[in-house]
């Protein structure tokens, strides 16, 4: 059941040009910036002397991808994501799948698994053009593994937050806006409170436990951030519904 | 069959302490067309809305078929089907698509799917329309639509709020056929502003108003209260109403307009005949005479804005 609403939502996505459009500008975008650093590579390393300073062209060329991907990443999804529950709102659609069979909670994570499924079209064209370059030289697949997983993590972390913001509201740009607003703070959270290291803000910032992942480094403990994370914004979601019916 | 389809007892929905709908039983047996009547605000909507587990009620209970709605809302729901006032259509899909989606949500078993959404095209009428967007549907083609998604899944139940809003008399027409045919095995609930629609369509009647239900029976008995015993009798040379009483069985006689006059008559007599004869005889120049039925809207608004007259006799 839950695979069917996900079925139903990229089906929404694909039936009018938006989720093309958007797949191929993204797509266009990585691939720029995978072929500019692969061309910087040499220049670089070539300037570098000593071996401190050289690293691997997975290294270079994925830091400059995936930096790219988690950044373009915090605006497309709150531009996916705000039509999930906001236009169903407006559009009145809601009792349709309310009068299913289905409970909340499957419709929440159905829309929820549809987003990510769809952004994640994404996130394995980025790590099979980095694939690529196995053909010329040797590369450190675990790098993108890492990579690829934490931004999988940080990208359902922004669906989640957005298809919360999304059931706020009737008004799909406002959820836009509002989900952007709140993942942009939660992004720089830890550029305010930089001077302290220890402080309990700078760890609720997701770009933080992203870091980790960056640097190829799968940590239990950012996996667990982000996934209480995700579960928290789907829980309010369906919290969120629930007050619908009980309060009409 | 008395199989019970739904139990409603004392639905009671409260909107920030304002009863938009309170105390409202009833009870639907397989086979049975309900109609829900009422002037607008009446809570219609709102009492169909937890009917199909939409909305939760403040105090009451829902029963489909046995199945609690508050305590098995899923098992509950897969025996409705419902259309809401606002057609829930995704625009951006095709007809086929969106009851492809339509039946696999309402569990219906992947083999059978295509089957389910062929039947429900052909008992609406949609089936030329299968490639198009809903969004380029006209607005009766897209009512189609929102009564296929409804009954695809071959529902106990089909809720239908307002389901002949925007159709052309001939679609009403078989839109109509169309309720009485699903009636007849499974029971639906309509709700309309249309009254005689209800006359046309319904077994049974409810009558709600401010959230209370004034009047709830068979469609007979509204019927009976519609007919009455009452004649409309047109005169060139009318007489006087002592005049007309003297013809026996009548009760009552009132002029009326353009040379009527309304007489009412006992239960069980008909003076027809002896009202021709009497004006054969005195040459009252009887022109017309006609049972002077109340428009089922006179019923309704003496149902909604007084108590409820005792049975005309």
């Amino acid at each position: 059941m839950i695979l069917n609403i996900a079925r139903k939502e990229l089906k929404s996505v694909f039936a009018s040009p938006m989720g093309w459009i958007i797949l191929a500008l993204l797509m266009f975008a990585f691939g720029t910036y995978y072929l500019n650093g692969v061309n910087d590579y040499f220049e670089v390393m070539s300037g570098a002397i000593r071996p401190a300073e050289r690293s691997g062209v997975t290294q270079f060329v994925g830091q400059n991808v995936y930096g790219l991907a988690s950044f373009i990443m915090l605006f497309a999804v709150p531009l996916l994501s705000m039509r999930l529950i906001s236009e169903e709102r407006r559009n009145q659609t809601l009792p349709f799948l309310f009068s299913a069979p289905l409970s909340l909670t499957e419709i929440v994570l159905g829309k929820f698994i549809g987003l990510v499924a769809f952004l994640s079209i994404l996130i394995i064209y980025i790590a099979l053009m980095l694939f690529t370059l196995n053909i010329w030289t040797d590369i450190d697949f675990g790098y993108i593994l890492a990579n690829s997983l934490g931004l999988f993590l940080l990208v359902a972390s922004f669906s989640a937050l957005g298809l919360y913001f999304s059931s706020l509201t009737s008004q799909p740009v406002v959820a836009a806006i509002l989900s952007f607003i709140a993942l942009f703070a939660l992004m720089i959270l830890d550029r305010f409170f930089a001077g302290d290291p220890s402080s309990t803000m700078a760890k609720l910032s997701l770009m933080r436990h992203f870091q980790s992942f960056a640097g190829g480094l799968i940590d239990t403990a950012d996996i667990a951030y982000f996934v209480l994370f995700i579960i928290t914004f789907l829980t309010l979601t369906i919290r969120r519904l629930d007050a619908d019916r009980l309060r009409g | 069959m008395t199989n019970l389809t739904v139990e409603a007892s004392e639905l009671t929905r409260l909107y920030g302490g304002r009863e938009a709908v309170s105390n409202v039983s009833f009870e639907l047996k397989q086979g049975e067309v309900l109609g829900f009547l009422g002037p607008n605000g009446a809570g219609k909507s709102t009492t169909m809305k937890m009917l199909t587990g939409n909305l939760a009620p403040s105090a009451g209970s829902v029963r489909i078929c046995g199945i609690d709605m508050i305590e098995n809302p899923k098992e509950a729901k897969a025996l409705i089907g419902y259309l809401p006032e606002m057609r829930p259509l995704y625009k951006e899909f095709t007809v086929d698509e969106y009851l492809t989606i339509a039946a696999r949500l309402h569990r219906v078993a992947g083999k059978n799917i295509k089957k389910a959404v062929e039947t429900a095209k052909e008992r609406c009428g949609l089936t030329h329309m299968s490639k198009r967007l809903i969004e380029n549907l006209s607005n009766g083609y897209q009512q189609r639509v929102g009564i296929a998604q409804a009954i695809i899944h071959n529902p106990m139940v089909v809720i239908l709020d307002e389901p002949t809003v925007g159709l052309d008399p001939i679609q009403i027409r078989d839109i109509r056929a169309l309720i009485r045919e699903i009636g007849g095995e499974r029971s639906v609930i309509l709700s309309t502003h249309i009254l005689p629609e209800v006359e046309m369509v319904c077994d049974h009647v409810q009558i709600i108003d401010k959230g209370k239900l004034v009047f709830n029976g068979g469609i007979d008995v509204l019927k009976r209260q519609r007919i009455g015993n009452k004649l409309l009798i047109g005169f060139n040379q009318a007489p006087t109403v002592a005049e007309l009483l003297k013809i026996k069985g009548l009760t009552e006689a009132e002029v009326a307009d353009n040379n009527m006059m309304r007489v009412r008559f006992a239960e069980g007599v008909a003076p027809h005949e002896a009202i021709v004869q009497a004006a054969v005889k005195n040459k009252w120049g009887l022109y017309q005479i006609a049972p002077d039925q109340t428009s089922l809207e006179d019923v309704f608004v003496q149902l909604t804005y007084q108590e409820i007259e005792p049975e005309a006799s």
